[in-house]
């Protein structure tokens, strides 16, 4: 049997972060994808979090990993809100589209 | 536990909490009254804050000591000052909901919290509570679509950047062991060698603030930001966050991570560097004045951050002090942007100050102070600021940092003069509206500021000097 550690876990987690970095940055489409991007990273850290503080068995870790939890929650309700009033500002969350702003 | 030693954030999220059940109970519009009260509310912390006695609390988590109340001031000051230059403003435009100065004013406990964190949990959530309030200030027009999708360009930018911060606090969590400052500055300095995930955790979490400050390479979400959001949500923006977070920058370079100083140091610099040479290359082809603020204020950060690449006590001094300048004279020449209306619409074109000159010579006279100063001409506030800064960096050996300096102050001066050109030698086509008696106040305390400030250095210099005794001490 594999044996899995705290490798295995950093390793998961590594990948998931990548993945929703490239998910905000290579996405064309909508922006509802990059708001799960970012649910994605910030869920990647916690995993990171609780894989350390299990290595290291101490607590600071896993208590850090539920404030995470909390402000994300708040993180994406605002997010939404802010995405509704597009909406309705301009009929349409297309990422090509959030450019009216260039210098 | 040292419970009272936060009480001006305890005192000032009491008040918001009152603030906001006194503005939903009563049926009329109470956006004044709650514009006083939150006003009132920032006095009394910052007095708070003066007589805040030095020591940490909830163990270790939170501190105290002259770095936190010299920035904490500059941060209630600008805070005060932004709820002032947006109450008028919002009446005209009908924004005047109460909320405004209450988000204001949550997010100013947001900065305070961060720059007293002693604990990467503490920095988190009070980088959380001033980032999520901006947020929704930012798309505060929400009719109008500009304003809307700045909010929503400054929340994906702006999430992303917290999840760097996070990425980077957990491998610092990870390979240090603790997420306390002052016990991960004793891992670094009894390590025989730095394990490569504290460094690399660093370089996240330095990204993530460079990110906040809008240092380039990761100041793109600025300009847009800038110009999309309400005006003078963006004179709010420049001003109080950018101190917070150079303040916060700062304490996490010089405190927990002061032993890997030749680590960080190459990135400040780059930092730096490329900062000031876009911010005075960038603005110049702007005509939009308030996306020419932002790359002026990209430029600015990158002379503070020479202040923290010299990495001397000097330097830290002197960054210190520039951002006191830089947040006086930047809410002043906002306050003149935000007068800028005509026939009660709001201009932001720098082609709509032609005139200003015969038309209202005061205002005309204190934007003019406020350009000079901030193209760093003496005896105006501004030179000072790029002289302490720029002396700190040949001082400490840095002859590239200095001489770019210098010459993107150069360069960046052409658009400084332009403004005022503009406003005194082109034709203009009317008078522009009465400008409001808070507007004056602010103009006038900040333009007496930028001139006289070459009389009281000494002032400044010895609390920045305090502080920075405490930050390295």
């Amino acid at each position: 049997m594999l044996n899995i550690g705290l490798s295995h876990f950093l390793s998961v987690s590594a990948i998931l972060f990548v993945l929703g970095v490239l998910g905000i940055f290579l996405n064309r489409k909508n922006i509802i994808v990059i708001l799960m991007s970012i649910e994605l990273i910030l869920l990647s850290v916690n995993l990171n979090f609780v894989a350390f503080s299990s290595a290291l068995q101490d607590l600071t870790g896993q208590i850090f990993a539920m404030f995470v939890l909390t402000v994300a929650a708040a993180e994406a309700a605002i997010g939404l809100a802010i995405l509704v009033i597009y909406f309705r500002n301009r009929s349409s969350i297309a990422v090509d589209d959030v450019s009216t702003l260039r210098g | 536990m040292n419970w009272t030693l936060v009480l001006p954030e305890l005192v000032l999220a009491i008040c918001g909490l009152l603030a906001l059940v006194a503005g939903v109970i009563p049926k009329r519009d109470t956006s004044y009254a709650i514009n006083m009260a939150v006003l009132g509310a920032l006095l009394l912390s910052g007095v708070l804050v003066l007589v805040q006695p030095e020591g940490t609390a909830f163990a270790g988590q939170y501190v105290s000591d002259a770095f936190t109340k010299f920035t904490k001031l500059l941060v209630v000051a600008g805070a005060a000052l932004g709820v002032l230059v947006a109450m008028d403003w919002n009446a005209k435009q009908g924004l005047a909901k109460f909320e405004f100065p209450i988000l204001l004013l949550f997010s100013t406990i947001g900065m305070m919290i961060m720059l007293s964190a002693n604990d990467l949990l503490t920095l988190y959530i009070g980088l959380e509570l001033l980032s999520l309030s901006l947020y929704v200030i930012a798309a505060f027009d929400r009719d109008n679509g500009r304003s809307s999708e700045a909010g929503l360009k400054y929340f994906v930018l702006g999430a992303l950047a917290s999840g760097l911060l996070l990425y980077g606090a957990s491998l610092i969590y990870g390979f240090s062991g603790t997420t306390n400052f002052d016990r991960i500055a004793d891992a670094i300095g009894t390590a025989e060698a730095v394990p490569f995930g504290l460094v690399v955790g660093l370089v996240f979490v330095l990204a993530a603030l460079a990110f906040k400050v809008s240092a380039v390479p990761f100041h793109m979400w600025t300009p847009d930001v800038y110009e999309g959001a309400p005006t003078p949500v963006t004179a709010f923006f420049a001003s109080a966050p950018k101190v917070a977070a150079i303040g916060l920058l700062t304490r996490v370079a010089a405190g927990p991570f002061g032993d890997l100083a030749g680590q960080w140091q190459q990135i400040i610099i780059l930092c730096s560097l490329a900062s000031m040479v876009l911010g005075a290359l960038a603005a110049i082809g702007q005509t939009n004045i308030k996306r020419l603020m932002a790359y002026s204020s990209i430029g600015h950060v990158g002379y503070a951050l020479m202040g923290l690449a010299v990495g001397s006590e000097l330097g830290v001094r002197a960054l210190l002090v520039y951002m006191a300048i830089y947040l006086f004279t930047n809410v002043g020449a906002f306050a003149v942007l935000i007068a800028m209306r005509r026939n009660g619409q709001s201009l932001e074109k720098v082609e709509d100050l032609a005139g200003l000159g015969r038309t209202d010579p005061a205002m005309a006279l204190a934007m003019t102070l406020f350009m000079f100063s901030m193209a760093g001409i003496p005896p105006l506030a501004g030179f000072f600021g790029k002289y302490f800064v720029i002396g700190a960096a040949i001082q400490g050996g840095f002859i590239t940092l200095a001489v770019v300096g210098v010459l993107s102050s150069a360069v960046s001066a052409y658009y400084y003069l332009r403004v005022i050109k503009v406003m005194y030698f082109d034709a203009g086509i009317g008078a522009l509206d009465a400008r409001p008696a808070s507007l004056s106040v602010v103009l006038a305390g900040t333009g007496l500021f930028t001139l006289f400030f070459f009389a009281f250095p000494g002032l400044f210099l010895s609390a920045a000097q305090a502080a920075v005794a405490a930050l390295v001490g």
